[in-house]
């Protein structure tokens, strides 16, 4: 083995599990995100005037600070003040998955209101509750609609994630920066990573336009929205 | 000039898309101040013919001439032809972003390298010819489809022009602003204008034209003056074509393809 | 020290000290990562198989690689090839780089959204392909581009608190310093939080007023 090669092969071993670390974080705020949004985007399409404005207030906060600002009031302010934890994962994971939830949330709602009063009435005229009509009639449309924009929120979520080494998450970037201070090849190092990146983008989406072809259905094409 | 001379010469002309030949070896000449109307069926390459002109569409084979010069191979020289020789397009294409006046006026400006006053006051004037001037400061999204195409003809004489292409100029208009497009365009025939032209509209081809071109299959077919398709029976395709369009002579020409 | 004092004396000046580096990061980064945008852009929709390949790549690249990394090779991994540059020079280096590859993106869209027949009319006026891109083609685009553009310009407000994590003491790094040195860092982040919701809604309306003041009849912006 070349001395090039040996060391890619001991960064990427080196790096491994922070690629774990990162792809964890990201699927976990994803999903955190989408727990969230779903419910957000319906309240503020039809739930009450309160309400909804409760929702604004929560996503032009979440959307309009910066992710390490969010990081840092989080981790060194709020969750010490609540006594939860100070595992910086955990922090992470809450922090981008809040932040997702606001974008996710946006998502949905254009898609909800893409979606025609007709088929809302559709569902009241066979008897259904709007709640009922909700779940059963709209969700199932305005999900598949808003699948390719919701899908661009991995690229974003990953890119973002590195951000999380600020607070000592183990993940991509960390594990990279200690392995510069430890062997002085920082450019060698920092492309590697980026390359990283940049496949687990490429892998993700590969794997996102895989699940958008599966659940596709005639009528909702990409050019539903 | 003399009067014999001719100001565009178009040799044998070729141009095939694939297997589909386009156009099959078409030659004319135009002297100065004529107008010549091309009509026949769709799809016959009249105006591709037009495009392969100006170049817009680059010719299989054959030679185009304007002035004695080649304006077919002519490299970057192609951009200093292409000022001689304007173009009307069916769909206007207006400069979306542009209101009326500096549509006329942008080409003065970045092509001719006009001064801004002189480019607005020409701009103003080729507006005032085609009667748009108050419509200057207007935006193409605001104009009527007449109005737009008249500003578009105004853009083309801005330039000066030996010879003005229209290709089709009045296919996309409703019979009102049709009439008002051809109004413009019978005055610059008047005024001396060399105009080439592909229409389906039969009145205006029988009263202004000089010469009406007949195209089908991507060849010139039969070629006449007015009076000669009007009198001699022996124009038999041609006549048969405008008789389909029921205004043999007189009448609006809207078609229906 | 009071409560008070501590926001009047200590945190509110030191947060507007790094307010004011922050805005010099933003103010050097959006117009060259808009040029950067438009450059590559045209390159790859205009450019030959080679132009447009480069500028592919670059945008794969400088999308993919997150900002920070980013910033870490600019300012702690060129030093090994011999370039050294300052933190702040890095910063901005890298938010014009990352921040042209989305932009990019938003302006391709909207050059390939002209219609053809632009480009037909101003070549049939004598226009050469450039002169068309250039005073034709190009101002159509940017007026459609304005709303990704001025999305991106927003995220670049946000992402310029990533410079403290070079050494940049701006906005978040003011905050940062303050907060440790104070033991106070929910006030400090919690206040610096209100100044980028600020700026961030200043850019919203300023940007709502551009695109009024550009808006032109048949131009959505969409």
């Amino acid at each position: 083995m070349t001395d090039v090669s040996a060391f890619i092969v001991q960064t990427l071993l080196y790096l491994a599990p922070g690629i774990v670390v990162t792809l964890s974080l990201v699927i976990v705020s994803i999903l955190l995100g989408l727990l969230m949004g779903v419910p957000m985007a319906v309240g503020q399409v039809y739930g009450p005037k309160p309400l909804r404005a409760l929702i604004g207030v929560y996503v032009w906060i979440f959307r309009g600070l910066p992710n390490l600002v969010l990081l840092f009031l989080f981790f060194f302010g709020i969750f010490p003040i609540l006594g939860i934890t100070d595992d910086p994962f955990v922090v992470a994971a809450t922090v981008l998955g809040l932040r997702s939830g606001a974008y996710q949330s946006q998502i949905f709602r254009g898609a909800i209101q893409s979606i025609g009063e007709g088929q809302m009435t559709a569902a009241r005229s066979l008897g259904m509750s709007t709640p009922q009509a909700i779940r059963h009639i709209i969700l199932p449309q305005a999900l598949r609609i808003a699948l390719p924009g919701w899908s661009n929120e991995y690229p974003i979520l990953l890119t973002d994630s590195a951000v999380c080494y600020a607070i000592g998450v183990a993940e991509i970037l960390a594990k990279s920066y200690q392995l510069v201070s430890r062997t002085a090849e920082p450019m060698a190092i920092f492309l590697i990573a980026a390359v990283i990146y940049i496949l687990l983008n490429y892998g993700g989406m590969r794997l996102f336009a895989q699940i958008e072809k599966k659940i596709s259905i005639p009528g909702f094409g990409k050019g539903a929205l | 000039m003399g009067a014999d001379k001719y100001i565009l010469r178009v040799e044998d002309i070729h141009k095939a898309y694939g297997d589909r030949e386009v156009l099959k070896g078409v030659s004319f000449n135009v002297r100065k101040g004529e107008t010549k109307v091309f009509i026949g069926p769709s799809g016959t390459g009249k105006s591709t013919l037009l495009r392969c002109i100006n170049q817009l569409t680059l010719p299989d084979q054959g030679r185009v001439f304007l002035n004695d010069e080649e304006v077919t191979n002519s490299g970057t020289r192609i951009n200093y032809f292409r000022q001689k020789i304007g173009m009307v397009f069916q769909n206007f294409y207006l400069f979306d972003h542009l209101t009326a006046v500096r549509n006329v006026e942008v080409a003065l400006l970045k092509v001719k390298k006009m001064d801004a006053a002189a480019a607005r006051e020409k701009a103003l004037e080729e507006l005032r010819r085609v009667g748009m001037e108050d419509w200057a400061d207007h935006y193409p999204a605001e104009l009527s489809g007449g109005q737009a195409q008249r500003v578009s003809i105004a853009r083309a004489l801005a330039m000066d022009p030996d010879v003005i292409l229209f290709d089709e100029p009045t296919s996309a208009l409703d019979p009102e602003l049709t009439r008002e497009v051809l109004e413009v365009m019978k005055n610059l025939a008047r005024q001396g204008m060399t105009m080439l032209v592909v229409t389906h509209e039969m009145s205006f081809a029988l009263s202004v034209a000089n010469e009406i071109l007949f195209m089908e299959h991507g060849k010139i077919i039969e070629r006449g003056t007015p009076a000669q398709v009007r009198e001699d029976p022996s124009f038999e395709r041609m006549r048969k074509f405008i008789g389909k369009f029921a205004d043999f002579g007189e009448g609006s020409g809207k078609e229906d393809d | 020290m009071t409560d008070a004092a501590f926001f009047t004396e200590v945190l509110i000046p030191a947060l507007l000290k790094g307010g004011v580096v922050s805005l010099q990061l933003i103010a050097l980064a959006a117009p060259f990562g808009l040029l950067a945008g438009i450059a590559i852009a045209i390159g790859r929709t205009y450019g030959g198989r080679v132009v447009s390949g480069l500028c592919h790549g670059y945008i794969i690249f400088f999308k993919g690689c997150p900002l920070l990394l980013l910033l870490f090779i600019l300012y702690f991994g060129l030093p090994s090839l011999g370039i050294t540059l300052p933190a702040f020079v890095a910063a901005v280096i890298g938010f014009i780089l990352c921040n042209g590859a989305y932009n990019s993106e938003y302006i391709r869209g909207a050059l390939l959204s002209v219609k053809e027949g632009q480009m037909i009319a101003a070549q049939a006026l004598g226009m050469s392909r450039w002169q068309a891109i250039r005073h034709i083609i190009l101002p159509q685009a940017l007026r459609r581009a304005i709303p990704g553009v001025s999305n991106e310009f927003i995220y670049l407000i946000k992402y310029s608190s990533l410079a403290y994590l070079i050494t940049v003491t701006e906005l978040t790094g003011a905050a940062k310093i303050v907060a440790a040195k104070y033991f106070a860092y929910f006030e400090a982040f919690a206040l610096v939080g209100i100044f980028y919701l600020i700026l961030v809604s200043i850019a919203t309306v300023a940007v709502g007023v551009l695109e009024k003041r550009l808006a032109i009849p048949g131009f959505s912006g969409k």
